[in-house]
């Protein structure tokens, strides 16, 4: 077996955020951060990044938070790992969708290193935090030495391992409103195997039902477009709408005709994700209406 | 061009030079000589190669050496105290819970992380905490077994 090596580069650790916005101001696109690596170390091995610098944002502690308040909501900082957020009684309680997203993602020993941002940077279209993050509002806030700027989740994503960053920035904190009174969210990633898998479909779907009356309903999908979506025009169905069995069959049949555009590759045709939208949608949207 | 790094790895103080291009499996393997740490898949989803960085497991082919500095890395070398086995290691005896052995150093680090974690786990628990160490004999019911026994003999230990 052939060990594969990565091309030398120079590594860097900053403690400070002004020393990090310094050092990705010289190096622009030059360098590549890591916060845990287990998404940028496979591809610097298989050589799919070959930057000349890596900079390693772990050590930075003003970036590992986690803060909570009722008038803000979710404040979650780029260094803080997925078992930390995980731990979090506050995320459990509130944000389900984002509890079972981040459980998602592979294994014990990836999820003590790796990072919900980091997850989110890697920008894979079965990212499993990203459909919880749609469905529950997610911004996030980026940082370069020119300023800062705060984009939805919607318009982070732009194509596949592709986002808005540009190459002297870095995203620094992920902010998620204060869940509605009444809401409820939940997320199904929908895998071959139960770990270290990626999923070949993900479904997150938020939302509050008030007397049998779809208030408001937020449906993200994963795996099945370019990037992680939303599912406007199935949410559009039932939003407002006396909420039935007719009517979430009618939106899940949206979602997996109108609100997606699934690939075939190893893990499943396109023909099976859009018939998993459609099972997953119509899942979600029960659980949300608690039918 | 290398860098002097400097570690905690089974209770002793490491200094080296090191590529910054070298994951801390290869620095391990290679860079020290300790092949218990396993390169399996070498992407992270086998669970061989893992290692306790400051009591939390992690897959050390899918991390920089750097990442690991002044950290306390903890080998299955480090688990033994003069040539007796940990009640970790003793279990997966008893409980015959090893086959060919290739996921066994991983698989007993990752318990020792879960039991300090949660001492008294349920068998989902477990199943759900070890889901990132595959063992391809599939020996997964003994291995089990080995986690209550380990617990028993930790108990008996106190």
């Amino acid at each position: 077996m052939s060990v594969k090596t990565m091309k030398p580069f120079e590594y860097h650790a900053p403690h400070s955020m002004e020393e990090l916005l310094e050092i990705l101001n010289e190096y622009q696109e030059r360098a590549v951060i890591i916060a845990g690596g287990t998404d940028v170390v496979p591809k610097l091995k298989g050589r799919v990044l070959s930057p000349e610098h890596v900079v390693d944002i772990s050590g930075i502690r003003e970036l590992s938070y986690l803060n909570y308040d009722e008038k803000e909501g979710l404040k979650i900082g780029a260094a803080l790992t997925l078992k930390q957020l995980e731990a979090a009684e506050v995320v459990k309680e509130k944000y389900p969708a984002l509890y079972q997203g981040c459980t998602s993602i592979a294994s014990t020993q990836i999820r003590n290193v790796a990072t919900i941002v980091g997850n989110i940077c890697n920008a894979v279209p079965s990212a499993d935090s990203a459909p919880s993050l749609l469905v529950l509002g997610a911004k996030v806030k980026i940082e370069s030495s020119e300023g800062e700027r705060v984009v939805p989740i919607e318009e982070f994503f732009t194509g596949v391992c592709k986002t808005v960053l540009k190459r002297n920035e870095v995203v620094t904190e992920l902010q998620i409103p204060v869940p509605e009174k009444g809401s409820r969210s939940v997320y199904y990633s929908h895998t071959a195997r139960r770990a270290l898998d990626l999923a070949m479909v993900g479904a997150a779907v938020s939302g509050r039902v008030e007397n049998g009356v779809c208030k408001e309903v937020r449906i993200g999908l994963g795996a099945v477009a370019v990037t992680p979506k939303r599912a406007y025009e199935a949410e559009k169905l039932v939003r407002g709408k006396m909420i039935t069995e007719e009517l979430i069959d009618q939106a899940a049949d949206c979602a997996c005709t109108k609100d997606c555009s699934p690939i075939t590759d190893m893990r499943a045709t396109s023909e099976y994700r859009r018939e998993m939208v459609r099972v997953l949608t119509r899942n979600g949207l029960k659980e949300i209406a608690g039918l | 061009m290398k860098q002097l790094m400097r570690f905690k790895i089974n209770g002793e103080t490491v200094e080296a030079a090191v590529l910054p291009n070298t994951t801390l499996l290869n620095f391990l393997r290679d860079g020290l000589g300790i092949t218990s740490v396993k390169r399996g898949c070498d992407e992270g989803d086998c669970g061989a190669c893992t290692v306790l960085i400051n009591g939390k497991g992690a897959a050390s082919c899918s991390m920089l050496a750097a990442q690991a500095q002044g950290k306390e890395i903890v080998t299955i070398e480090g688990l033994s105290k003069g040539g007796v086995l940990s009640p970790y290691q003793q279990a997966f005896v008893d409980e015959f819970a090893i086959q060919c052995g290739f996921c066994t150093p991983g698989m007993v680090l990752s318990v020792v992380a879960l039991l300090d974690e949660n001492p008294e786990p349920t068998e989902e628990e477990i199943r759900d905490y070890l889901r990132g160490n595959i063992c391809r004999c599939t020996g997964y019911t003994n291995i089990i077994n080995a986690v209550h026994r380990a617990q028993e003999l930790l108990k008996e230990a106190e």
